[in-house]
Parts: structure tokens; sequence; C-alpha cells
């Protein structure tokens, strides 16, 4: 269906070709996934199916690439419109209508489809997607796991043959995530759709696909082959295969359930180990403190209150204690007590109580639009509560001016580069610097840390996701703030920038830092979290320590959690650390 | 389908304009209200509910602004209509010899703040008119309904307006993040920041929009005959040069014969060209809005009111044009206003059918 010959691909003014050497073919009805680290060339492979690349995006294409016999040298993506299916990693750009009904209609229109044609299969659409509900809706006021839907129907009205998605499950929630699958499962099985797609979180998906092609590194040839094989070489690899490589199974179980067959041996051998069934060594959990209602004061109450507070943390606010073993009388970090938002008609937050204490990495979960953005913006005072208190560093976040929130609390938002301004790294380390009212040279200390031979001139825009990530952090890190707050800090990270992200992290929290971070991403909370504080519909529905929380959820347990159950553990590392132990 | 067959678009736009057009007949302010009041009743009864609809309280604001400036201007630099009635004095300001004509502060008449509030509200009326279309009728579904020539430069326009609110969202996530470094959100400054970032993104994602278009057959051609497409350019350029020489045989003096005609066949060819222009583009519509009998329903109470209001005008200059010397309370001239109320008949044949509360 989709033909690849010895293609390479080599943007305007690069040096050396983003591909090489690709040449693979995808047959009918498969599911074939494109795995590999950032920045190899996933999306610029994608693209060569549906003609952008080279049409749209410039470059040169040697060597030939066919889709169901058309040579995409030879036709303009507009005339591949009819047998490829594009959808992109941001569903919000490739809407071209605003309401669900229209979205799905227009690629029909453009092909000059007839209008009984059409309106049966945007019914039909409907009906596969489980959009129905949301036919007449605005495709702004939806969620990112319906909009993802929607752009799927989008393409799908036409009746392509092949089905291109660049990262279709990475910005969902796991639920949502799987809804999404489950409709590729369905056009493969039932409609017989060939799917090409690229994805970062391979623990989601790598079981669905019928062969993987992995780039193992910029400019190297593609190897195709089973998902088993690929993945006992393969540089990114989900938990599950980690696990089966460290238990040395094989095949490699790719599913939960292969994994479970074969781990009764696994679990004998660990049985005795189960000592740390909450956090790996490396950290001690801090108490997590029970959430103890506020003595509810009259208004001029908090303004009293605020003061003995402040105490503790004005003298000093650039230092956190570096030995933090969080105690019970320790002040915490962040208090918030009975808050509730309103966005218009919409109860974002009701009712919230969360303590942070020093130290201790909180990972806040739950679906898409769950409230778990608004809550990270209210710590900052980016979102003015309606009800309730914020107290962070004994300041309320909305009425303390820039300059001193930021000493006492950072966030980095989902999109990091929304807080890089500058064009240089060096400018932007020292602009840091001056916001912060930092010692000159503190951000670039900071970047050289976290990001190790990037040099001063580079541009924000051309680092790879990760790289930005780390740069947001070192100009938020510059003013030492003792809370740090990460919206889906691993969006777009594969599985090499998460994990510096997570040493990174774990080395802060070590030091004293409060981490509160945002994320659907199971494996990262499992690494990371001391607590997990689940959120659904605005409100807190359970709050506890990250084993007890995640091990309850079907869908927020890590992949080895549910491989090991009935023990806890939580990731690949503790079962490492076990093992390790029984063999000296 | 829960939905009863809707009205056109067009329907709609030629119903408001043609409130907007009955109201530029007239200075009474008791008409004037009653239109207004007539607008407002049906957009509150059909409005469907869609992002351009919430905009309707915006153009009531805009109405409001226009009125409060007509009368500012006519508080401090005086206005030319003879009063005798002097509500107050302001300080007069006095101005060099080269600006006569133009007086800051001074008297100010009863006569002259009425004749001025008569003269805003019109002005209001016609824009809370506009803004009653753009709340019963997106604008963009209105350009839907563009002859096929024209329907790539109408998704440009769409792309366009749904635009502005995305600009609008991305300069406050990124002030917000202006907050994360520690800067002021607020101030002149925060926003020149702002600027450029905004841009960036702005054109970023038109880049990924119209590569999405495109990998969605945005913009594919049928095959037409070359004598089809020489006959396009053909009718579309003669109409085009047919309607410049008609208008410009309109205006002068010499051109009344020839005037008219070539206007006429210009136009005509124009059209013609379109329709053929259209064959080039292979597209079908999706449920296109069709012109049923509501549609007409509509339009022509509409057309009724401002028929009307045009005739009275014509007739009874003195009921639609209430003088303010000497200051008279104004009347409600009977048929005139029922005229108005015609205007209210889409309130009764197109109500808005509100589906159930969605789950969401």
């Amino acid at each position: 269906m989709i033909r690849f010959e010895d293609v390479s691909v080599t943007y305007d003014g690069a040096a050396e070709p983003t591909v090489q050497g690709v040449d693979f073919e995808v047959p009918e009805g498969e599911l074939v996934l494109l795995v590999g680290p950032s920045g190899v060339g996933k999306s610029t492979v994608l693209g060569a199916v549906s003609g952008l690349v080279p049409h749209f995006t410039g470059g040169t294409l040697r060597g030939r690439v066919t889709v169901a016999g058309r040579d995409t040298r030879t036709h303009k993506p507009r005339e591949l419109a009819d047998v490829v299916g594009t959808v992109g990693q941001d569903p919000l750009s490739h809407f071209v209508t605003d309401t669900v009904e229209d979205e799905l209609a227009y690629g029909m229109e453009s092909l000059g489809l007839a209008p009984d044609v059409m309106r049966r299969r945007v019914e039909e659409t409907l009906d596969l997607l489980g959009l129905a509900d949301l036919r007449g809706r605005s495709i702004a006021t939806l969620s990112g796991g319906q909009q993802q839907r929607v752009a799927i129907g989008s393409v799908l009205t036409p009746h392509p043959q092949v089905l291109v998605l660049d990262e279709p499950t990475s910005a969902l929630d796991p639920a949502a995530a799987e809804e999404v699958l489950a409709v590729l499962q369905r056009l493969v099985h039932d409609l017989g759709t060939t799917v090409l797609m690229a994805e970062h979180r391979l623990e989601r998906v790598v079981q669905y696909a019928d062969q993987v092609v992995l780039l193992p590194s910029p400019g190297a040839a593609p190897v195709l082959g089973g998902p088993a094989e690929i993945m006992a070489t393969s540089p990114v690899f989900p938990p599950v295969v980690d696990l089966g490589r460290l238990a040395g199974w094989s095949p490699l179980p790719l599913t939960v359930r292969d994994a479970r067959r074969r781990a009764t041996d696994l679990r004998t051998r660990l049985a005795g180990h189960e000592g740390a069934p909450t956090r790996p060594a490396s950290a001690a959990a801090p108490p997590a403190r029970p959430a103890v209602p506020a003595p509810r004061t009259p208004r001029p109450g908090p303004r009293l209150r605020l003061r003995p507070r402040k105490r503790p943390d004005a003298g000093t606010p650039a230092t956190t204690p570096a030995t933090a073993t969080p105690a019970a009388d320790v002040p915490p970090v962040a208090e918030v007590r009975s808050l509730a938002v309103r966005r218009g008609a919409v109860r974002a937050l009701r009712r919230v109580d969360l303590t942070v204490a020093p130290g201790e990495t909180v990972a806040l979960m739950g679906r898409n639009g769950a409230g778990k953005s608004t809550l990270l913006g209210s710590l900052v005072g980016l979102v003015e509560p309606s009800a309730g208190q914020v107290r962070v560093g004994g300041a309320v976040p909305h009425r303390t001016p820039p300059r001193e929130l930021v000493r006492r609390v950072g966030l980095v938002p989902q999109e990091p580069r929304d807080l890089l301004y500058a064009d240089t790294v060096a400018a932007e380390c020292a602009a840091a610097d001056r916001d912060a009212q930092a010692a000159p040279g503190t951000c670039r200390a900071l970047v050289s840390e976290l990001l190790p031979g990037v040099g001063d001139g580079t541009h924000p825009r051309d680092l790879s996701e990760g790289q930005r990530l780390a740069l947001a952090l070192a100009v938020v890190l510059t003013a030492r703030p003792p809370l740090l707050l990460l919206d889906e800090p691993t969006r777009g990270l594969d599985y090499g920038a998460k994990a510096r992200l997570v040493a990174v992290l774990r080395a802060l929290a070590a030091e004293g830092h409060a981490i509160v971070l945002a994320t659907h991403d199971v494996e990262l909370a499992a690494e990371l979290a001391h607590r997990v504080v689940l959120l659904a519909e605005g409100e807190v529905i359970a709050d506890g320590p990250t084993a007890e929380v995640v091990v309850s959820s079907p869908s927020y347990a890590p992949q080895v959690t549910k491989i090991l159950a009935p023990q806890r553990w939580l990731t690949v590392a503790q079962v490492r650390e076990a093992l390790g132990g029984v063999r000296t | 389908m829960a939905e009863a067959p809707g009205v056109h678009p067009g329907a709609w736009w030629l119903w408001a304009l043609a409130l907007g057009t009955a109201a530029t007949r007239t200075t009474n302010p008791l008409l004037l209200a009653l239109l207004l009041t007539v607008s407002a009743h049906v957009v509150v009864t059909c409005r469907p509910d869609t992002p351009s609809a919430r905009s309707y309280s915006a153009f009531l604001r805009l109405a409001l602004a226009v009125l409060v400036i007509r009368l500012g201007f006519a508080v401090l630099l005086g206005s030319p209509i003879p009063g005798t009635h002097v509500l107050l004095t302001l300080p007069e300001v006095p101005l060099p010899h080269w600006a006569q004509g133009i007086r800051l502060g001074g008297r100010v008449t009863a006569e002259s703040v009425l004749f001025a509030l008569y003269d805003g509200l019109r002005l209001a009326t016609l824009l809370v008119c506009v803004g009653a279309a753009n709340a019963l009728a997106a604008p963009a579904r209105l350009l839907k309904s563009l002859p096929g020539a024209l329907y790539e430069a109408g998704v440009a326009v769409v792309v366009a307006l749904t635009f502005a609110p995305h600009l609008v969202a991305d300069g406050r996530r990124l002030r917000a993040a202006r907050r994360l470094r520690g800067r002021p959100d607020r101030g002149v400054r925060g926003l020149l920041h702002v600027g450029l970032p905004v841009l960036e993104g702005a054109l970023e994602r038109s880049v990924a929009l119209a590569a999405a278009m495109d990998a969605r057959g945005y913009g594919r051609t049928a095959e037409v005959a070359p004598a089809v497409r020489r006959t396009t350019a053909a009718l579309t350029l003669g109409g085009l040069l047919g309607v410049c020489a008609g208008t410009y045989g309109l205006l002068t003096a010499e051109g009344g014969t020839y005037g008219l005609p070539v206007l006429l066949a210009g136009a005509a060819a124009a059209l013609a060209g379109l329709w053929l222009g259209g064959r080039r583009s292979a597209r079908t519509r999706y449920r296109p809005d069709t012109w049923n009998p509501r549609s007409c329903l509509v339009a022509g109470s509409g057309a009724a009111v401002a028929a009307l209001l045009v005739l009275a005008a014509s007739r009874a200059p003195q009921a639609l044009h209430p003088g303010v010397v000497p200051l008279v309370a104004p009347a409600l001239p009977l048929w005139p206003a029922a005229a108005v109320l015609l205007g209210l008949l889409p309130a009764f044949a197109a109500p808005v059918r509100r589906l159930p509360e969605e789950p969401s």
C-alpha cells in the first residue's frame, strides 16, 4: 500500500539528509508503528507518505514513495487526499471549520462527493467514533480526546485507504488514548485501513502494531520487523519490554497480559523483597499529610495568619534546606483550602484541598479537562480563586507581584516555548538572571548542568522538545523557588529525555524543592511521585501515596504494577534494584 | 435530526440590513426605539447557540459608545442647531482666527443635545441591526453560500475570521507566561513584548493549517476543456470591464444613454463567468443552506419594513423627522409604527429549536 524505495530527504540548508536509506513497504490493512528517539525524522517519513514532504515543506526527496500506486513526486498532497488521511501532532491546527459536523464533511466537500454520500458517511463516522452527541458542538469546546477523535474522523470520511497519524495519543489521558486506539483497531480490523503512526508512548501502542519500523538514530536506515523482534534491540522501549529484558524473557512480551503469564517465576523471586513498595530507595517518602481542615476564620483571619507564616521564609527565600527530611512541624510550601474556581458557567475546581510539604513530589492526574492545569494556575496566581484560599510560601499568589512570586513558586507551562522570548540561549539566561534578581551566570550554570553541550548562540526554537523543556526549567529555577510546578512535562519527550528529566527532578526534590506535576504519564508518576492526587470534574477524588492510589486504578496503574500484581511494584528500576540485592 | 430546516443565512442578513435601511429613513426616537426592540426580540428568540451569536452584546456596547460619543461632541463642540433653551454654559476656549467656525465649549442648548441624541440613535440602531445579522447568521455561514468559483476566497476569509480569537488566546497565554518569568503582565510594555511571539505563533499555526488543508484536498481542481476555460476568462474580464464602463457612463453627464445597459450587460457577463468558473472546482456542498419559504418570509418581512418606511419618509417626512426647533415631544406616527412591527414576523416564523442540553 505504501512503498518507500531508497528514500532520502534533505531539507533546504541542511548539510545532511534528515532520513536516508528508507526502504520498506507497508502492506494493505496493517497497523505499522514508527518508533525512534526524538529528532530521527519520524515526522519526515510520515510527511512523505501524504506528499507534504517535499511539496509543502520544501527540501529534496530522493528515491520514490508510492501510495496506492500513486507516486508522490507527481501527485501533490491535494491529489492524494482521497487515498491518504493525515492527522498531525496538534489536532487544533488541523481544523478548518468550527463545528464537528462541518469538519467531518470538509474533506468530502473538497473531493466533490455527492451530497447523499456525504450525509451517509458523516452519520456513519459519527457513530463509529462515538461522536454522535457532539455533532453540533463547536470544536473549541471539546476536550483533547474528543478533538483527536474529530480530527481522525475528519480524515476518515473520504474513506482513505491509508491513515497517517503523528503522535495521536501523546496529549491524551490514558482513558482517552484507549478510546482513540480502540477506534484505530476497529478501522484496521473492520475496514482494512492501512495505518502508519508515530508515537513516543510505546506502552500504549506497541501491542496493537503488526509491524514496527525503527529509526535507530538520525540518518540511520530504518529497521522493519515484528514488534517483539524490534523491541529486543530498540533504543526506545516501554516498561513491559524493559522488564522482559531484565527477566530475560524470550520472545519479549509486549502486552501486560503476556507478561503476567510469564511473571510467576519473577514474582516468586521478588516475593521476599517487597520491602519498598512505595518508593525506589533513592528518596525517603515524606509523610503524607492528611488534609487537616483549616480553622475557618472570618475575613481578617488570613491576613493575620499570613505574617507569622511568612517569617521563616521571608529571610531566606533563595535557600531551601538542603537536607530535607520533612517533618510534621515544617510549614508546608503550598496550602490550598477548599479552593473553587469558576470559568464562566463552568466550575473548573470545587472544594479542592491540597498541602505540599518541602521535598515532596506530587503528581496531579486525571482526565483532560479535570482541572489539573487550573489548579497549577491558581498556585502561581494566574487563576483567581472564586472561593477558598491558596497560600504559597505564605503569600496569596494572585495578589503577589510577579517579581516576588517567582522566588516562591515557578511553573513550567505545557508549552515551554511560551516562557522563552530571546533569540539565543545566552540572552535568555541573562534575562532570567535579571528577572529573578539572581547573580549573573546563575541561569547559565543551571543550563550547563541540565543541558550539557548547548551553545550560547543557539536559538531556543532550534532546540529539541526535551532541550527546550530543560531550558525553561533552568529559567524557572534561576529564582530558586521552593515550589516547582510542571504542566505535562513529558509531552513529546522520548524515553531518553524522560529519564534525564526524572533524574533532574529527583535531585531537585532531594535538595528540598517541592514539586507538583500535572501529567497523563502514569509511568512518570510512578517513577517520581511520592503522592498522587487524582482529580475528576474539578474535585479531588483520591489523594495518597503513589503506590496506593495508582495500584487501585486500572487506567492509572503503570505496566509494572499490572504485571506484578498483587505485589506492589511501580517501576522497573525498583525491580532491578531488588533483584540486584538478590544476586549479591 | 432534531432541527427544522433553518433559515438561509442570506435571508437573515437581508432582513437585518433592511431594518437598518429603515432606520436610516427616520430620526423619530420612538420609531428607532421600536426598531431596536423588534430586532432585539427577534435576536433573542431566533439566535442559535454559536460564538458569533454571543457577539451581540458587543454590538450593543458599541452602539451605546457611538451614542455617547455623538452626544459628547455636541456638548463640547456645539452644533449649528439654533436653540434658545440653554441647559448649561461651558467655559469657551478662545481659538485663533484661522479656526473660525469651530467652537470649543460655550452654550449647550437642549435643542442641540436632542438633535445629537436623535442622530446618534439612528446610527446606533443601524449598528445594532448589523449586530443582529451577525448574531442570527454567522458571517462564516453566509460565506459558505458563495458561488463555487469564489469558494476558495471564502475559505480564506473564514480562516482569517477564526484566526482572531486564536490570536487573542495566544496573547493571553503569553502574557500569563510573562508573569511566570517574574515580569509584570500588565501595561503597554507587556503587550509589546508579547507581540512578536504571538505573531510567530500565528504564522506557525497558519502554515500548519495550510498543510492540513492541502492534505485534505483544498484546491483540487477538475479538468475542464480549454474552450470553457477561455470562455470563462473572456466573460469575467469582459464583464468587469463592462461594469466599469457602465458605472462611468452612469456617473458622467454625457453617458446617460449607454450607461445603464452596459452596466447590466457587464454584470450579467461577470456572473456568467463566475458560474462557468465554478465548473473548475469539483467541490460539493454538505447540507447546503436552502432558500425555503421560511427564508422568503424572513427576508420579505425585512424588505416590507424598509419599503414602507421609505414610502413613509417621502409621504410624511414631518412624522419621521420630528423637529427640535421649536422643542416638541415626538409623536408616534401610527402606520409607520405598524410597518416596523412587521419586522417581528421571523420571531414567529423561525423560532430556534433548542436542542435538549447535551451531556458532554
